[in-house]
């Protein structure tokens, strides 16, 4: 229970936070809009928004990233995370309660992207609904990155690092450009990371390809169970000592 | 009674704290005096549970805390050197929040919470969220989630650090009608605040516990007029033969 009050305090600290609202909801229906704009005006197919849209949504979960991150973070450098480790709450309860109120904002950001998409000429059908819960799956990776960076580092190195992280994310997962353009060692450097992956599942699910999506989606719930994984253990680390 | 027995701490070769003993009776205000790195933040880490020690052992009621960690947690509080509180939360949140984390129900929570804003002086900023009240009201309300939990044993690491006169007299004042109502453990640098609120200090330096005693007692043994004199004599004696 006191687990449920920590995922309760921690997703009010993140919602009323008016910076977290305009980049974590507003500028993925910016990019959106930006780029259907462009398709607009151009000759061929490059911002479809059945392609966009599923690319743009997993871009957001950058966000859960920097969420997380700095949550922990900067509950670690004001000592606020030291009077929680002086209280009766157990290992389980930092974990559920840092990582349970990730979800709902997840979920969030997913329908607020598909509403906008939807005006933008996304059908909303059957697939929409897998994709969507393929989509909260994939938002565990994300949130996982933010837990290990934010037991690792302060909320001012999180910030950095969320610069460096957000641009991987936008350049190794081929939401902007078609990975086949580059090909090579980049292409099979993309492949060994997760973000592509994410990437393709999330399209997958989107046009019903169910097939392909299994494949995609296992190598992104390891990295998500093996980032998860290592945060996990850091923090009982950093708690014991 | 709280015991502390041969208590050590060491990081790798520093020793932070050195084989303190110490005994703390039930409802006593003690404040622990050092300069910095003496290893008062160290003992206090310990105390509560947050840090293992390398060797000793703290038993509250003749009972370790270390073999019961949980359950000893249940009983104590503490207020950390940086204000911590919740900074998107109001101050009923905060307040709430603390004590729910400690087992208490939503209805106690809440008529706890509306005890210690009323005794803390925070009944009209309920509704303020933490981060735009001044420093000296987070202070009031760091502490104030100390005692929400009605703890037998709170620690109060610097609680007056950074706060201007005003907000120092008024945080004497509830401390000095919190004494006697739970065991209070202070760790400053402002030798006024232990005169004034503390039944009995103890003086570390280089992780040894120096001097202990009333600050009346701590004069006399060391036959100087006031507890600061002391202070400088206890750990300049150190520093020189040490």
């Amino acid at each position: 229970m006191s687990s449920l009050h920590l995922a309760s305090r921690n997703q009010k600290e993140i919602l009323r936070d008016p910076i977290s609202l305009v980049f974590g909801f507003g500028l993925p229906i910016v990019l959106l809009l930006l780029f259907s704009i462009m398709q607009q005006n151009m000759p061929y197919e490059l911002f479809q928004i059945e392609q966009l849209a599923p690319g743009i949504i997993v871009f957001g979960f950058s966000f859960l990233t920097l969420f997380s991150g700095m949550l922990l973070g900067k509950d670690r450098g004001s000592s606020f995370l030291m009077r929680l480790f002086a209280s009766p709450l157990g290992a389980k309860d930092y974990i559920i309660g840092y990582f349970l109120p990730m979800l709902p904002i997840a979920l969030l950001q997913i329908v607020i992207c598909l509403i906008a998409a939807s005006f933008l000429g996304l059908s909303i059908n059957a697939n929409s609904i897998v994709a969507l819960l393929v989509l909260l799956i994939i938002s565990v990776l994300f949130i996982s990155f933010g837990l290990l960076f934010g037991t690792l580092f302060t909320d001012k190195q999180v910030g950095g690092i969320f610069a460096l992280f957000v641009n991987l994310t936008a350049f190794l997962s081929g939401v902007w450009f078609s990975l086949d353009l580059i090909g090579g060692a980049y292409k099979a450097i993309c492949y060994l990371l997760p973000f592509v992956h994410a990437v393709d599942a999330a399209k997958a699910a989107f046009e019903g390809k169910y097939q392909s999506l299994g494949g995609s989606l296992l190598i992104v719930t390891s990295y998500s169970v093996v980032i998860m994984g290592i945060a996990i253990t850091v923090f009982r680390k950093r708690m014991s000592s | 009674m709280i015991e502390i027995k041969e208590l050590g701490k060491s990081f790798g070769e520093r020793v932070a704290v050195d084989c303190l003993s110490l005994k703390i009776r039930e409802g006593e205000f003690f404040a622990l005096l050092g300069s910095n790195g003496a290893g008062k933040t160290t003992t206090i880490k310990m105390m509560s549970g947050l840090q293992t020690p390398t060797s000793g052992d703290i038993k509250i009621s003749g009972e370790s805390i270390f073999s019961n960690l949980q359950e000893a947690k249940q009983m104590m509080n503490l207020s950390p050197q940086e204000t911590a509180v919740a900074p998107n939360l109001s101050v009923k949140e905060n307040l709430e929040f603390t004590a729910k984390i400690y087992g208490r129900d939503k209805k106690e929570a809440a008529s706890r919470a509306i005890e210690m804003m009323e005794k803390f002086g925070l009944t009209d900023r309920s509704k303020t969220k933490a981060k735009t009240l001044s420093g000296g009201l987070q202070r009031r309300l760091s502490i104030a989630m100390a005692m929400i939990t009605k703890p037998r044993i709170v620690f109060l690491d610097e609680p007056t650090l950074g706060l201007d006169v005003r907000a120092r007299r008024d945080l004497w004042n509830i401390l000095l009608g919190l004494k006697g109502k739970m065991t209070i453990i202070l760790t400053t640098h402002y030798l006024e605040d232990v005169e004034t609120l503390a039944d009995r200090v103890g003086i570390m330096h280089n992780g040894k516990l120096c001097a202990l005693g009333t600050t009346n007692e701590l004069k006399e043994e060391y036959q100087k007029h006031s507890l600061e004199e002391v202070f400088l004599y206890v750990t300049e004696d150190l520093e020189v033969f040490v």
